[in-house]
């Protein structure tokens, strides 16, 4: 069988199973497509052939021996470079790490590799995670296989084109204000970002640590669930994972969407959104209605607010945990590369990061001690931390009267690459229906729910409460199955 | 909140806060980054109609309070970890990482 990189992971698992496929022939499929369209897609900063191929033989060991590690055992998979793998370079995009090749493995990317899966590479995304469209990358910037003249979203930019261009049969992503959804509107694919605390965040280089996620990309939403089972659950190198009992992801996806109360929330319409993405919004409400659940029109009256307190909080939480990077113990020094035109230690660390950060990572870094600093405190950091109650008040509020609530992911389908890069504050209100997830630490998913009439891809957001993860897949599910959007490829 | 005019007419908090964290900008930059910064600043003004008084703050989402695990070893440290740590590190002496003096 030919074009195997454009299995499902349900449908590689089937195959693998069954002995119809091996790893190896799945893998260097994916090996070859990455060969054939990444001149065009740039979505990888490094591919692991050589690793590739052998944990693929190791696999199909396994396999021949009636040994597999799990059902995934042998499916292979990227990673947005900003999750640590030993012996694998991570740059999170930035100079700042260019040669940093780390000595242990997430705890995701760990339980994956225990579960057998095979990894193809890290993915290209906006440095340190910052951006919305991974032109911020210090390597390169990912095209959206949909449209080569425009982005594919960030930050987790790269992790979602290649799941679009069949690179792989899955990726991981990151979201503090969108990074997994807002990509995956872009590009026509299924990104989950769940519940803070629900997947661990240890060895994943932190960008805002009380609003950073971990989350599965994936061509269906069967495919989401199949990826949280394996990667979910508390561990003890996170202290913020939760300690509930995990459930069996898949099981959601059977459930009956009649008599369901979906709420619209009305903040998220109107003023600045395209009037092709609404229209597409609308008629995946209209789906839902059709069948049988209900529509409530609700309002949370503080998510005006919410990229306001995001971009307090998040810069805050970026300058301390950027602070590490020092020119001493890793990474980028001027220590290596200069070593003449260095006086004393705080030479070090000035010319080190300096040279090792890009522009987007240090606006961050300054804007974030800024709101710290003292005398601005109260009235920044402090009050949005207020806010961010009020935000967080009014998604408790709202799931008090309906079951999950539908949104769009993004005000307009994928933009130009260039248009936005001299323009931060338009960048960032490209977030703006994203971005009020994180603060108040709920999951929502994006999934693909139509095409522009320039064939360009539009998601629908689905937001559920605090560790409704089932409910999303359930509502998700049900609108995939009686739609094909998530099935047509685009053409590289 | 704050003085609004202090950060839209001069640059110089930018190139203060830079200096606090150890980044060098050229003249151009600092411009450059007060202009985009200033129209995200500008934006924060909004939160001046939230009314927040007695309004609890939220650091973080989890309700989880002390959070502890048992002090277990679990990776015993020795030559090879050792090594493998300080691989990554730009000048390494005798088993430690060597920088230049505080004072020069």
């Amino acid at each position: 069988m030919t074009d195997l990189y454009k299995l499902t992971i349900s449908e590689a698992a089937k195959k693998l199973k069954t002995g119809e496929i091996t790893s190896l022939d799945l893998t260097q499929s994916c090996l070859d497509r990455i060969a054939e369209v990444e001149p065009k897609i740039q979505a990888f900063i490094t591919i692991c052939n050589q690793s590739a191929i052998s944990q693929a033989k190791e696999s199909d060991r396994r396999r021949t021996e009636n040994k597999p590690l799990s059902d995934l055992d042998g499916v292979p998979f990227a990673a947005k470079d900003l999750f640590c793998t030993k012996g694998v370079l991570t740059t999170a995009a930035s100079k700042i790490l260019n040669d940093f090749v780390p000595d242990f493995e997430s705890t995701v990317t760990k339980k994956l590799l225990d579960a057998g899966c095979v990894l193809l590479g890290k993915t290209n995304l906006d440095q340190f995670a910052m951006g919305s469209s991974t032109e911020t990358s210090a390597y390169k910037t990912t095209k959206n296989p949909w449209d080569l003249a425009r982005v594919p979203g960030g930050s987790s930019g790269g992790s979602a084109a290649a799941v679009a261009a069949d690179e792989c049969i899955f990726s991981l992503g990151t979201d503090t204000g969108g990074s997994i959804r807002q990509p995956a509107s872009l590009c026509s694919v299924v990104g989950l970002k769940p519940t803070y605390g629900r997947v661990s965040r240890y060895g994943v280089i932190a960008m805002a640590s009380s609003l950073d996620t971990i989350g599965p990309i994936t061509k269906t939403v069967e495919d989401a669930a199949i990826v949280m089972n394996v990667i979910a659950g508390i561990d003890d190198k996170d202290s913020t994972t939760l300690p509930n009992k995990t459930p069996n992801y898949k099981k959601s996806l059977a459930g009956d969407i009649s008599g369901l109360k979906i709420g619209v929330p009305k903040e998220f319409f109107g003023q600045g959104m395209n009037s092709e993405v609404e229209k597409i919004v609308q008629s995946a409400i209209d789906f839902y209605r059709r069948n049988g659940a209900e529509i409530v029109e609700v309002s949370l009256p503080h998510v005006k607010y919410a990229l306001s307190v995001y971009y307090i909080i998040m810069p805050a939480e970026v300058a301390s945990n950027l602070a590490r990077f020092d020119g001493i113990r890793y990474g980028y020094s001027k220590i290596k590369n200069q070593k003449s035109a260095i006086k004393n230690l705080e030479d070090v660390y000035i010319s080190s990061r300096t040279e090792g950060f890009g522009d987007e990572a240090k606006r961050r870094i300054i804007l974030g001690n800024y709101v710290l600093s003292s005398g601005y405190y109260d009235a920044y950091y402090k009050k949005a931390q207020q806010v961010r109650t009020l935000v967080k008040k009014d998604f408790e509020k709202a799931f008090e009267k309906v079951d999950i609530l539908i949104t769009p992911v993004s005000p307009t389908a994928a933009f130009k690459i260039g248009e936005k890069t001299d323009d931060p504050m338009q960048m960032y209100l490209s977030d703006i229906h994203t971005v009020p997830i994180n603060p108040a630490g709920v999951p929502a998913i994006s999934i693909p729910a139509g095409f522009t009439l320039d064939n360009l891809p539009v998601g629908i957001q689905i937001i559920g409460p605090h560790l409704a993860e089932e409910s999303i897949f359930k509502v998700a599910n049900a609108f995939q199955q009686a739609t094909d959007f998530h099935q047509r490829k685009p053409k590289i | 909140m704050v003085d609004k005019n202090i950060k839209s007419t001069n640059n110089s908090w930018v190139a203060n806060v830079a200096q606090l964290a150890r980044i060098e900008l050229t003249n151009a930059e600092e411009t450059k980054f007060a202009g985009q910064l200033g129209a995200v600043l500008e934006n924060f003004e909004l939160l001046n109609q939230v009314y927040t008084d007695n309004v609890e703050i939220t650091a973080q989402v989890t309700g989880l309070t002390n959070v502890f695990r048992s002090d277990e070893v679990k990776n015993p440290a020795g030559k090879k970890s050792r090594d493998e740590l300080l691989s990554n590190a730009p000048e390494v002496e005798d088993g430690s990482i060597k920088v230049p003096g505080v004072f020069q």
